[in-house]
């Protein structure tokens, strides 16, 4: 006995029914049973209503996957009611990802040539929302005939179809193009529109297309202007301005025609200056159309006297009261800023007191702006704003509006005592939110102001007595303290107020640091390492700084221990050195840290027998050795963490007592020359196998004829091993063209005197060359 | 482009799902919850802007939503775009629901899920807006439910009748009825089952 299959109603009405979860869970499971029974039977009467009631699951987020194959067999049922929900079902479960997919390429082909209009409206529906890039180019043709129907409805399908199909195969813009400019004649709104999408659509993928329609802009003007002008009209409008979705892809189109064309743009003015004075602005639909037209005003290349306007516009709307408006303004500016922008600034106070809105939305917006608004004349009062609302914003606008005053801070800044106040200000409210690399500013910054240790050293001390917690703050003034202790317990200060501080107090908040579990673990290494600074800065503390790196020599962070072991040899072994290595840092050079690096890797090839100091990033230090061209080595974080040690001189040295010197890269080598032929040879050491010598030789031809079947050979003395890798080619175009490269690889394991031959065939100028030569002058490096 | 469009009660149910992108089904749920998540925390007198959620991808997306009652609709759009446009797009959705439910209300987005996404066809079509002229949408969906009602007439509403004689246990039905000279073919009455 089947059992009567439930209508969707009676579905839904059980499931809302249903109690709890897993009751609804049942209900629809024992349903699904029933549905997956239904379609095994094969009955085709109630075949669309099962697939009805699972696309309702479906909505719910149950698994409808066995539907798949039955949405074809109602695609292919003669009966609408039957496509109609099968289509459905096609959109909402298939998908490109899946062969199946393909198999109602055939349906729609059907569908579309044969079906009467609403069912060509489905298969153009499915075909715009699911059509992969198969099923576009099969069906291309189809779509194509259908430009051509009689009824407005299945245009205006068949165009915005015809758009999907582009954006999935872009070859087929080629059959809609023509057929656009015939379009625009049309009057029915639908049509139009579509239209309209589809040329946007074309211009805005190809130049060529771009060309071709900015001859239509006479054509969009006069549909705008008639559109203006016709003032009300029931079909189309909304709160009384014409059809302002038309109006809007209108503007948006002539947008793209107009910018960077000054005919163009010419021929748009009077009418852009005619909807921005004349459109209603009470309803949202006029503001919506008003702010297109600012947009495409700004955009193209408008009268001077025009720009203002829609400047002016954009103004009046950020004091509107609706907070849509509002957010559209701050948008639209935010696109501005960056072509128009003292016309921007001109509203900056408004802008600013977005900031204070409740609404997420809108604060988010007026920070961005704000952000791009300050320059060097307003960066005072700007950044005392974004301070305070740094102290009051959400949390996740605090990182962005953090880096965004460290950004402007660096880039205005007045005096460098504002801008360490900034950055002080930053650290201490939104600290934990800051980037790492305003650590690295900050410790510069400090070290190039000589004549503020003093001040900086104070003000970080206060801060970090309040509060330890937040890393990037702990760190700077870890460091800082470490450098310039000693300016710390001189007492008085002009700048700040008068600070009493002794020595213990100093060392019991490094201590605190140290041992808190708030800190990271480099904001650890930075407060161990300022208190061994302490130790030479301050006097009668070493035994209690000894204490400590004793303590921390079986610290179980491996980092901690290591540096507290070697820090601990200075007490020991090497108390004598003690005071000369942890002298103050030379100042960094701002901005190219690495460089500084590289300088100092050469002073560290002069000292062999120093006690091997722990640096913290052994990895960049390999990088910096086997980066043999001058690129930078990596993050700027590193710098700060490779401060321990004053003079820079032993920063670099790893923990193996003999260093080797850093590879200087090796000079190129011209070795051949003939009518415009030449051969260059550039060499490489690797580091880590001596005995090896990469050798690339490089062919290039700067003559008026083609050098073809170019072979070069080689040859090395007996105790060398030599292996010759494929070229890159073996034909030069002339006048400069592509190269042709060789890699030779060549073993040495004697450190025997290099010797090379070589031998070069090829045909130029219609003749057949062969070169036999010795590479003379080959630099010592190559073989020591 | 638009992206998505979501439909759902104050408490999270959906009552309209709608992607022009492809998801995966799980993704495809995580995106309405976590917009139901952020959309909730809105009140009432703020813009009806937002930035998108992460799933959706990107930083070009935008939620556009309005409330209505105990419902929210959501449109997820990028920067193509007009925020103002789409809010007018949402507004001529719910007012041509309104005309064609006759006072539309969630339940009848609630049993009426089908009809809603093929009136929803007909405004959007593709991730892109087709028609915005409510007698114009209307006409056609009333010109369809009429074509579903006229071939429905064949068989469903007698489908209940339909499946009874169905399950009747007639005894076979023979082709041929040969009585002496006569020769009556039966009609084949499988095709109304």
């Amino acid at each position: 006995m089947v059992m009567p299959s439930l209508k969707l109603q009676d579905l839904i009405e059980e499931i809302r029914g249903a109690k709890t979860q897993a009751q609804e869970r049942e209900v629809i499971q024992k349903e699904c049973a029933h549905i997956r029974a239904s379609f095994r039977d094969g009955d085709p009467l109630h075949r669309h209503r099962q697939l009805a009631k699972l696309l309702y699951v479906h909505m719910l987020g149950y698994p409808a996957h066995f539907g798949q194959m039955e949405c074809l067999k109602l695609i292919a049922s003669p009966r609408f009611s039957d496509k109609r929900v099968g289509y459905l079902g096609a959109m909402l479960l298939l998908d490109e990802r899946q062969d199946a997919h393909l198999l109602i390429t055939n349906s729609i082909k059907n569908d579309l040539s044969q079906g009467i209009q609403p069912v060509q409206g489905l298969a153009l529906c499915t075909l715009s929302t699911m059509g992969s890039a198969e099923m576009c180019r099969d069906l291309a043709t189809e779509v194509e005939k259908l430009f051509q129907q009689p009824s407005p409805y299945v245009r205006k399908k068949a165009i915005l179809t015809a758009v999907h199909m582009i954006r999935k195969v872009p070859e087929l813009s080629s059959i809609f193009l023509p057929l656009c400019a015939q379009l625009l004649h049309e009057r029915h709104h639908g049509i139009l529109l579509g239209t309209i999408t589809l040329i946007t659509e074309l211009c805005e993928r190809s130049p060529t297309a771009l060309r071709h329609f900015r001859k239509v802009v006479p054509q969009l003007v006069q549909i705008l202007r008639t559109l203006v002008a016709s003032g009300y009209s029931t079909e189309h409008s909304i709160s009384g301005v014409s059809d302002p979705f038309l109006q809007v892809q209108i503007l948006r189109l002539l947008r793209i025609l107009g910018r960077n064309h000054e005919e163009s743009s010419e021929a748009m003015n009077d009418l852009l200056a005619q909807v921005a004075t004349n459109t209603e602005t009470r309803q949202n639909a006029g503001n919506a159309v008003l702010f297109e037209t600012v947009l495409t005003i700004m955009d193209i290349h408008s009268a001077a006297g025009l720009r203002v306007l829609a400047v002016n516009i954009l103004g009046r709307f950020l004091l509107n009261s609706d907070k849509n408006i509002r957010y559209v303004a701050l948008t639209s500016l935010l696109r501005l800023v960056q072509s128009d922008h003292s016309a921007v600034q001109r509203h900056r106070p408004t802008v600013v007191e977005c900031l204070q809105e409740p609404d997420p939305s809108l604060s988010r917006r007026a920070l961005e702006l704000s952000l791009a608004l300050v320059n060097s004349s307003n960066v005072r009062a700007m950044t005392r704003e974004l301070q305070g609302f740094l102290e009051s914003c959400p949390p996740d606008l605090q990182a962005d509006c953090a880096s965004g005053i460290l950004l402007a801070a660096e880039r205005f800044a007045p005096t460098k005592r504002w801008h360490i106040d900034t950055i002080l200000h930053v650290l201490t409210t939104a600290g934990n939110h800051v980037q790492d690399d305003a650590i690295a500013n900050l410790t510069q910054l400090i070290g190039e102001a000589q004549e503020l240790h003093a001040y900086s050293v104070r003000r970080l001390y206060s801060a970090l007595a309040e509060d330890i917690s937040q890393q990037p703050l702990a760190q700077v003034a870890a460091w800082c303290i470490g450098e310039y202790g000693d300016l710390l317990l001189e007492g008085s200060c002009e700048e700040t107020e008068p600070l009493q501080v002794e020595e213990e107090e100093v060392l019991a908040l490094l201590e605190k640091v140290l041992q808190s579990h708030m800190s990271l673990p480099a904001t650890r290494g930075y407060a161990l390492t300022a208190l061994m600074k302490l130790s030479t800065r301050f006097h009668g503390v070493s035994n209690r700084v000894h204490q400590v790196m004793s303590i921390y020599g079986s610290c179980l962070d491996v980092e901690l221990q290591q540096r507290a072991v070697e820090y601990n040899q200075f007490f020991q072994k090497y108390d004598h050195m003690r005071a000369a290595i942890l002298e103050k840092m030379p100042l960094m050079e701002r901005g190219s840290p690495q460089v500084e690096e590289k300088a100092e890797e050469s002073k560290a090839a002069q000292l062999t027998e120093t006690a091997p100091v722990p640096t913290e990033p052994q990895a960049s230090k390999l990088l910096d050795l086997l980066d043999l061209l001058d690129g930078p080595s990596g993050d700027t974080q590193h710098p700060p963490h490779l401060d321990p040690s004053p003079g820079g001189a032993l920063v670099h040295l790893l923990d193996l007592p003999c260093v080797p010197p850093p590879l200087a890269p090796i000079p190129n080598l011209r070795v051949f020359e003939r009518q415009g032929l030449q051969l260059n040879l550039s060499f490489v050491r690797p580091p880590g196998i001596p005995a090896l010598l990469l050798i690339t030789a490089t062919a290039t031809n700067s003559s008026e004829s083609d050098v073809t079947h170019f072979v070069c050979q080689a040859a090395v003395p007996k105790n060398f091993q030599l292996q010759l890798q494929a070229p890159s080619g073996d034909t030069l175009p002339a006048q400069g063209g592509l190269p042709i490269t060789q890699l030779l690889r060549i073993l040495n394991p004697n450190k025997a005197p290099l010797r090379l031959k070589l031998r070069l065939t090829y045909n130029h100028f219609g003749q057949s060359v062969q070169e036999i030569f010795e590479v003379n002058n080959l630099p010592l490096e190559t073989w020591q | 482009m638009i992206q998505a469009i979501l439909v759902f009660n104050n408490h999270g149910k959906p009552r309209l799902v709608r992607f022009y992108q492809r998801f995966s089904e799980e993704i495809q749920q995580q995106i309405v919850r976590e917009t139901f998540h952020l959309v909730l925390k809105r009140d009432d007198n703020i813009c009806n802007f937002l930035e998108g959620g992460s799933l959706i991808g990107g930083s070009d997306y935008k939620l556009i939503y309005r409330h209505y009652a105990t419902l929210y609709f959501v449109f997820c759009v990028d920067s193509s775009e007009s925020e103002l446009g789409i809010l007018d797009l949402i507004q001529v959705f719910v007012e041509t629901l309104d005309k064609c439910f006759e006072n539309v209300c969630e339940l009848d987005l609630i049993f009426h899920m089908d009809k809603v996404h093929y009136i929803l066809q007909e405004v959007v079509m593709g991730g892109m807006v087709l028609e915005t002229n409510m007698n114009e949408i209307v006409a056609q969906i009333e010109a369809q439910n009429k074509l579903e009602k006229s071939e429905g007439g064949l068989s469903a509403a007698p489908a209940r009748a339909v499946s009874a004689v169905k399950n009747l246990n007639l005894p076979e039905i023979p082709r041929n009825i040969n009585i002496g000279d006569l020769n009556i073919k039966v009609p084949n009455l499988s095709q109304f089952v």
